[in-house]
């Protein structure tokens, strides 16, 4: 019910609204999909490299001190532990083996925080091929050390200049790219976005998250499911694998949360749910910041990862349906809420996944509710914002 | 038989341009159109500018953002081809990615192409099978062509597909690649080209994407129908302006 459907749609959300130029590729891409996934052999490997590269499971951790604050029980799915500092590599480990069961030898990739460039960049190494990365000139002067990461890694790292040279425009030249380059080139998108199948195949490569926190909670409080998943959502992907295997479960709530930027009505806003109505961007009909015109306009964010004017289709239905509860939480909520989790658990969070770390200062649980919150990844690349921010 | 197929269905090779609309100035929409119908171009393409052109390249996303600056919306696009058809009597086609039209209303879009006289439309990320479910209905109503891409890379059976759901030509795209490219044209192209005029399709083709002068016009309309300039339209009124316009015609045929 919250899956997508055979046309590629959530809802009224999905679809791919993509040029004819980029129809071979995506069509190539979802008559496979699903095929090569269900393969044992992509499965062995899948699984293996997820276990022995990635080092999964990633622990279910209980947030004592963080519970006892907010007077509920909260668990943290430490997906920032995973090899390369957040989720993303679930993904670009399995699209990377997808690229190669379809015969494509370079790879190409947008990146906003810089996560999910390095996670390509990092498993085209580990399989020898060639690496482009699109990334926003901005967002390269605010995630340095992910840069000289990628080009580390052997990836070509090419500044987006256009519009607001940040996500939106590093996923538009990506595209042009990959309209440029149709045959030889896979386009690993790092989100829950883009044309159809991407947002579902990016789900369920993610899902893994939500797999295994099912069994990790039913060791622990011998159910499988909580009360609550909380995730930060930008174009959605840790919170697609957060939701994943509990989008039919009624008991659980799912929670959203977007970066309200400077103020959900402060014009520099990234929160979508609360300011977007439906449109299309990167070949997705989804909620989408714009003006009355339809032009997509710059959304803000002090979160790279965050700092996207759409969403992926399965959230966007998730919030139509009312499925799932959005908050979005302000530059300034989210930066003490990561440092207060610095304080009084000893992890320093990316700054994306300091969003959802701050609900519970305005949102209140029972206290014997079950809350897991997607800790997505780790501040290591946040540290020239944080010390900015706090005089460090 | 509307405006497109009565020119298609003239003795000799088209030439066709497209511009961004509000580029360079706000007002020079309606004059670009009357100074290219009066230097012999056969069609027009009126692009109405988005703030996030995927399939085109620095030339015309440039354009696009500084139209979008100069403060061109779909409604002032309308506004301004207001009494076009007194003066105009080429076809007009309005080319723009979809989520302007999908904002402004897909039948409130094509009632107004209709009575304005925009005889088409080219929307280039509007998939076949949206349009068929969704909007075709709606584009009989109002008597407005639609015209679908292909690349080299369709295959056989989609360009069938395209061509039955096409109502004016069929907009061949020259090569894998954004607008604007000047590698020229080679033996793929050669190939292409050929291909598809043994294909014998219902629509004629107009082949776009890399056409810059007179040589590739030429190679271009060797087996097609005729062929659309953009990119280097727009480059040369940035440099020279409407003024530029007689010469630039000059020098394509």
């Amino acid at each position: 019910m919250y899956n997508v459907n055979e046309k590629g749609y959530y809802g009224k959300f999905g679809g791919a609204y993509i040029p004819e130029m980029l129809y071979p590729n995506v069509e190539e891409l979802r008559q496979n999909y699903l095929k090569i996934m269900a393969e044992t052999a992509f499965q062995k490997e899948f699984q293996q490299l997820l276990k022995e590269y990635v080092g999964r499971p990633t622990p279910l951790y209980f947030a004592k001190r963080f519970s006892e604050k907010y007077k509920t029980k909260i668990y943290l799915k430490r997906e920032d532990l995973c090899h390369t500092g957040a989720h993303k590599v679930n993904n670009t480990i399995g699209q990377i083996l997808m690229a190669k069961r379809l015969g494509k030898n370079r790879i190409i990739a947008e990146t906003g925080a810089g996560q999910h460039g390095v996670a390509t960049a990092t498993v085209c190494a580990l399989m020898g091929l060639e690496c482009i990365v699109y990334m926003g000139a901005i967002d390269i002067e605010r995630q340095a050390p992910n840069v000289a990461r990628m080009k580390m890694l052997g990836a070509t790292v090419v500044p987006a200049t256009s519009g607001s040279k940040t996500l939106k425009d590093a996923t538009n030249e990506a595209i042009r790219d990959w309209i440029n380059n149709p045959t030889n080139t896979h386009y690993i998108i790092g989100s829950v976005v883009g044309p159809h199948p991407y947002p579902d195949m990016v789900a369920r490569f993610q899902s893994v998250i939500s797999e295994e926190i099912k069994t990790q909670l039913q060791e622990k409080e011998n159910r499988d499911a909580p009360d609550y998943v909380v995730a930060c959502v930008g174009g959605g992907s840790n919170a697609a694998g957060a939701y994943y295997h509990y989008l039919d479960n009624p008991d659980v709530g799912i929670i959203a949360v977007e970066a309200a930027g400077k103020g959900v009505d402060s014009g520099e806003s990234a929160a979508t749910s609360a300011l977007g109505k439906p449109g299309i961007i990167h070949g997705s009909k989804t909620l989408l910041m714009q003006t009355a015109d339809g032009q997509i306009t710059e959304p803000h964010s002090i979160s790279a990862g965050l700092d996207y004017p759409g969403v992926g289709p399965m959230h966007a239905h998730l919030y139509a349906s009312g499925r799932g509860e959005f908050i979005s939480v302000t530059d300034a909520a989210a930066m003490q809420a990561g440092l207060q989790l610095c304080k009084l658990e000893g992890i320093i969070p990316a700054i994306e996944t300091s969003h959802a770390l701050a609900i519970f200062e305005t949102r209140k649980f029972k206290s014997e509710a079950i809350v897991v919150i997607n800790l997505s990844g780790r501040g290591d690349k946040d540290l020239s914002t944080y010390i900015d921010y706090f005089n460090l | 038989m509307n405006r497109i197929q009565e020119k298609l269905q003239e003795n000799k090779k088209l030439l066709s341009i497209y511009f961004t609309a509000g580029y360079p100035t706000i007002e020079d929409t309606a004059p670009i159109i009357e100074a290219l119908e009066n230097n012999g171009v056969d069609m027009v393409e009126i692009g109405l500018p988005f703030s996030d052109p995927l399939a085109d390249g620095p030339t015309i996303q440039a354009s696009s953002t500084q139209a979008l600056k100069n403060g061109m919306t779909t409604h002032k696009l309308f506004e301004q081809l207001e009494g076009i058809r007194e003066k105009i009597s080429i076809p007009l086609i309005i080319m723009g990615y979809f989520n302007p039209v999908l904002q402004y209303g897909v039948e409130n879009f094509c009632k107004k192409c209709q009575e304005i006289g925009i005889d088409g439309l080219i929307l280039p990320d509007l998939p076949l099978a949206e349009y068929q479910e969704h909007y075709q209905a709606i584009f009989e109503k109002h008597g407005v062509a639609i015209i679908f891409l292909i690349t080299p890379q369709t295959s056989d059976a989609r360009i069938r597909e395209l061509d039955a759901a096409s109502t004016g030509f069929i907009y061949m795209v020259s090569r894998a690649s954004v607008t604007g490219s000047q590698k020229g044209f080679g033996e793929e192209q050669t190939n292409y080209f050929n291909r598809i005029a043994a294909m014998e399709l219902k629509n004629p083709q107009i082949i776009g994407f890399g056409i810059n002068n007179k040589e590739t016009f030429q190679t271009a309309t060797r087996r097609a129908k005729g062929a659309i300039i953009g990119s280097a339209f727009i480059k040369m009124i940035t440099e020279q302006g409407i003024a530029g316009i007689p010469r630039f015609v000059k020098s394509i045929r």
